[in-house]
């Protein structure tokens, strides 16, 4: 699926099969220099409105909440490995692959409604799922089903702060929703990409 | 706070769960994935400290009010397309974005355009994107679920203006 996908050998049936090699991440990538810019840009409005003071209160709350969030992404990190090595790469291009259709779907939206934690988790266990062998559209049901009707926020912010009602009838009308960006993002994936979508049939 | 204790116990529970279903397969496959979980955090630490340490700064410059602002009485389609777009600039964690959706009911704002601005927010507020999406997934696959996202928080709209309010 990604552009990585080619060096993740062949799936194999056993567990006992050899561990995949580590996924490739480069460092620093344009991302990270457009939010390094943007933050030092930011930072330095602050200085220039609040002075030292200003700009060392939002570093010592920042870091504070740093330090809060490093164990869970931590586990994060872990999950995400854990499942990437313990689900079976033929399974998981079966039932979330380009060709799972809406029953994929379904399970992309459940699997995302029902995932514990916060971003730290869900974007390391979606990365997972695409490196073995889930396509874009069940992917994206996932993301969109853990940000939309995952509990999570809504048990630990939503409810608290929007109140109850609110949330509840928040939560049915995006019922759909994940299942719709889903094929909406199959649809336009084997467009915008046929040749790589041909070569996901093939393989 | 109770709730993420809560979460925090969910989670660990769920690491130890799949990470015994990994031992079962052997300690090699257990080995190998703790090896591979732990390089991964250890790169993307760096990037998570950019962005949440970052991000209060970001959050610094762009104030609440104007947010708020967008998300005016304009009850029309038009109202629900600047909540998307206030929805998608919202800095900070969910305590700003649902405190501004609630801001905004209170103060008037329609229904579906708040719904809109909570849905647009939970799809692609930028600074989610950047501080744990892009960081932890391909770039290519985050850009395209973005931007497959777009038309949903309208959807979202469409349904509440169906079925009116709860």
């Amino acid at each position: 699926m990604s552009e990585r996908s080619p060096k993740i050998p062949a799936p194999a049936e056993d567990a006992e099969s050899e561990p995949r090699p580590g996924r490739v991440r480069k460092p620093i990538g344009w991302s990270t220099i457009i939010i390094a810019v943007l933050v030092a840009v930011s930072a330095a409005l602050v200085w220039r409105r609040d002075g030292t003071d200003g700009v060392l209160d939002i570093l010592t709350h920042d870091l504070s909440l740093f330090s809060g969030i490093l164990p869970r992404v931590l586990a994060g990190c872990l999950l995400g490995a854990f499942i990437s090595e313990i689900l079976p790469h033929e399974k998981v291009s079966r039932s979330l692959g380009p060709k799972s259709g809406l029953m994929g779907l379904l399970i992309g939206t459940a699997f995302g409604a029902i995932l514990p934690g916060g971003p730290f988790t869900a974007y390391p266990v979606a990365s997972a799922l695409l490196a073995v062998g889930a396509d874009f559209g069940a992917t994206i049901a996932m993301v969109v089903s853990w940000t939309l009707i995952g509990y999570g926020r809504a048990v630990a912010w939503e409810i608290p702060i929007m109140g109850t009602d609110f949330t509840l009838w928040r939560i049915v009308i995006s019922l759909p929703l994940p299942v719709l960006a889903g094929a909406l993002g199959r649809f336009v994936y084997v467009r915008l990409y046929p040749k790589r979508a041909s070569d996901e049939d093939a393989a | 706070m109770s709730a993420a204790l809560l979460i925090d116990i969910l989670l660990w529970g769920s690491v130890l769960g799949v990470g015994l279903i990994a031992f079962r397969r052997g300690p090699p496959v257990f080995k190998a994935s703790l090896r591979e979980g732990s390089m991964d955090f250890i790169n993307i630490v760096p990037r998570i400290a950019l962005g949440v340490i970052g991000s209060g700064y970001i959050a610094a410059i762009i104030p609440q009010e104007m947010i708020t602002g967008w998300l005016g009485p304009d009850s029309g389609w038009l109202g629900v397309a600047t909540a998307v777009v206030a929805g998608a600039a919202t800095p900070g964690g969910p305590v700003i974005g649902f405190s501004i959706g609630t801001v905004a009911l209170k103060s008037g704002g329609g229904m579906p355009q708040v719904v809109a601005y909570v849905v647009a927010w939970a799809l692609f507020a930028f600074q989610r994107v950047i501080l744990w999406e892009i960081p932890f997934m391909p770039a290519r696959f985050v850009w395209f679920r973005c931007a497959v996202s777009v038309p949903f928080p309208f959807v979202a709209a469409a349904i509440a203006m169906v079925i009116g309010k709860p």
